[in-house]
């Protein structure tokens, strides 16, 4: 759908930002260009919409080359999102919003319109719309860039390290939305990240990139663990590559039962871990029966691990399994407890995958 | 020497007639709105360019430092010189007393205006290009809402300036409030000279005020709010 031609980005001083890059991006999906500083995946990326200019070979979209097409009609088309949102100060969140599609020569009523729909997406309310981005957080202001550069229904999204800037639960959020959103609207992303964590979570094709604007490896994130194609992509991916790789391993493992008791309820000493849920049967934390019995309170539970949901990864599993104080794995479905995995069946299942 | 001072302010008779500090202010205002309007329209198209260009950013900061070294008394006589032979009656006077108040007011406003286009956040011009506004739309829509501010500090500086500096208007024989210090000071009256130069701070704030109001009027509230919700 996007497709780089031997593109190369050669500065008057002789610098080479990218070398001969070979890339088809699939259309409706997220690629992630990753790689360390000075690999040429900014470069890459603002080439897509003549931001930057290559010295030689060409980039089409939809088999169009776009240097057949004004910078500014072409960038109109494109959705762009940057670090720093780059939201205008004076503006108000929506008149932000409304920039594309004002720039389009849509009439006043029907751009705000597809900024307010746009902006709802994004979770905004009215009442941050009217409001100016200095008085929105960070994490605020990064959605109300993701809401601009969605205004007016482009096909195509290029962003360019659009969670750097944001704390990690924040960023966490945002990676949500934008899948959500990819998914919800069909666009193709094109997402620059120097965060290895964030291209395999998020993309559904990696590109790395090394120095001097080499593509080492285009690959699906589990690929890209399991073979990388050289050292610099093993490396670059990280030391735990094998147990990162669990993360787009399904391993069929069921849950056994486990014993739940509600608050209040008495529990006889020698149970062992007993794992307290509320009414609808949602968990709510572990406690010890071992050299204690009677009735369940509070001050009893032990914090739960993490929860896997039914059909999760072994990496999510195995997770749960780990942070877990009965080094039981908890399951659930619709929020509600399934039954318990331990450390050994999850073990068992890889084993006989490989 | 302040109750004289007082007695030549509050007497109605300074105040009316041809002569009058009301005539007079109205001159210096003529005046003053005159030369800044002149400079703006020269400054703040300048320092648009150079601020969005970054080009000619060097001669811009030399040339705003060489114009503010100038002697406003000398380039007055020099331009009454050159201009005397060549026009004729009031305009022979009026266009050097004109000339100098430019020239000073030129550098506050070059500046302002130059830093201030220049200050925009280089994400929000990185997103506006990037959305596919064209170089002029950038400056109208992003670069300029921005700079208000700082070009809106310029104006008012340089106004500040012109108020206090039309008064050489009166050392070639032009009207304005300088009129109550040259001939205050011809006459030894020197409770006309203090009130006269009284006058002059008290026009000079009330401009700066009227100016403030105009600010408020220009300058987004997005820009102001740092912020209250």
């Amino acid at each position: 759908m996007i497709r780089f031609e031997s593109v190369t980005k050669r500065y008057a001083d002789g610098t080479v930002a990218v070398d001969g890059l070979d890339l088809e991006v699939p259309g409706g999906g997220i690629t992630v260009l990753v790689g360390p500083s000075g690999c040429g995946k900014t470069t890459s990326l603002r080439m897509i919409n003549r931001m930057v200019e290559p010295s030689s070979g060409r980039i089409l979209i939809h088999d169009r080359d776009v240097a057949d097409r004004p910078p500014a009609q072409l960038r109109r088309s494109i959705g762009y999102v940057i670090q720093h949102a780059g939201l205008f100060p004076h503006r108000t969140v929506l008149a932000n919003v409304m920039t594309v599609p004002r720039l389009l020569g849509w009439d006043r009523g029907r751009a705000r319109a597809a900024a307010m729909e746009s902006l709802e997406k994004v979770g905004l309310t009215a009442d941050q719309a009217r409001r100016y981005p200095t008085q929105l957080s960070g994490g605020q202001q990064q959605r109300v860039g993701v809401a601009r550069a969605l205004a007016s229904g482009p096909e195509v999204v290029l962003m360019d390290e659009p969670f750097s800037a944001v704390d990690p639960i924040v960023r966490a959020e945002l990676q949500d939305e934008v899948r959500r959103l990819q998914r919800e609207l069909g666009i193709t992303v094109v997402l620059v990240t120097h965060d290895i964590d964030e291209a395999l979570s998020l993309g559904d094709m990696v590109a790395v990139m090394r120095q001097g604007g080499h593509l080492a490896q285009f690959a699906h994130p589990a690929e890209l663990l399991a073979e990388p194609a050289d050292d610099f992509v093993a490396t670059f991916v990280g030391r735990d590559r094998g147990y990162r790789a669990l993360g787009f391993v399904d391993v069929a493992v069921t849950p056994s039962p486990v014993l739940t008791a509600r608050l209040g309820e008495s529990v006889p000493a020698g149970t062992g871990w007993v794992l307290a849920v509320d009414e609808v049967g949602a968990p709510i934390g572990w406690a010890d029966a071992t050299g204690w019995g009677g009735p369940l309170t509070d001050s009893r539970l032990h914090r739960l691990g993490t929860l896997a949901p039914a059909g999760a990864s072994a990496r999510t599993l195995l997770d749960a399994v780990l942070s877990s104080p009965s080094r039981r794995g908890v399951v659930v479905e619709d929020g509600r407890v399934v039954g318990t995995v331990g450390a050994d069946e999850v073990l068992r299942a890889l084993g006989t995958l490989r | 020497m302040i109750v004289s001072v007082w007695e030549w302010l509050v007497d109605p008779a300074s105040w009316s007639g041809p002569g009058g500090i009301l005539a007079q202010s109205l001159a210096h205002l003529r005046y003053s709105f005159i030369a800044l309007l002149v400079a703006a329209l020269v400054a703040v198209p300048v320092g648009l360019w150079v601020g969005h260009t970054g080009r000619g950013r060097w001669l811009a900061v030399n040339i705003a430092g060489a114009f503010r070294a100038i002697p406003s008394l000398g380039v007055l006589f020099v331009a009454v010189l050159l201009l005397l032979p060549r026009l004729r009656g009031e305009l022979a006077f009026e266009l050097p007393a004109l000339i100098v108040l430019v020239l000073l007011a030129v550098p506050p406003i070059l500046s302002g205006t130059y830093a201030g286009v220049q200050a925009t956040d280089p994400a929000a011009r990185d997103a506006a290009r990037g959305m596919g506004m064209t170089g002029a739309q950038v400056l109208r829509q992003v670069e300029v809402p921005g700079a208000m501010p700082l070009i809106m500090s310029g104006l008012r500086a340089a106004m500040l300036q012109i108020i206090g500096t039309a008064t050489i208007a009166a050392v070639v024989g032009m009207g304005g409030l300088g009129r109550f210090l040259i001939d205050g000071q011809a006459s030894r009256d020197y409770a006309q000279m203090a009130g006269g130069a009284l006058v002059v701070a008290a026009l000079a704030l009330a401009v700066d005020q009227a100016l403030a109001l105009v600010q408020r009027a220009l300058v987004s509230p997005g820009l102001s709010t740092a912020s209250a919700r």
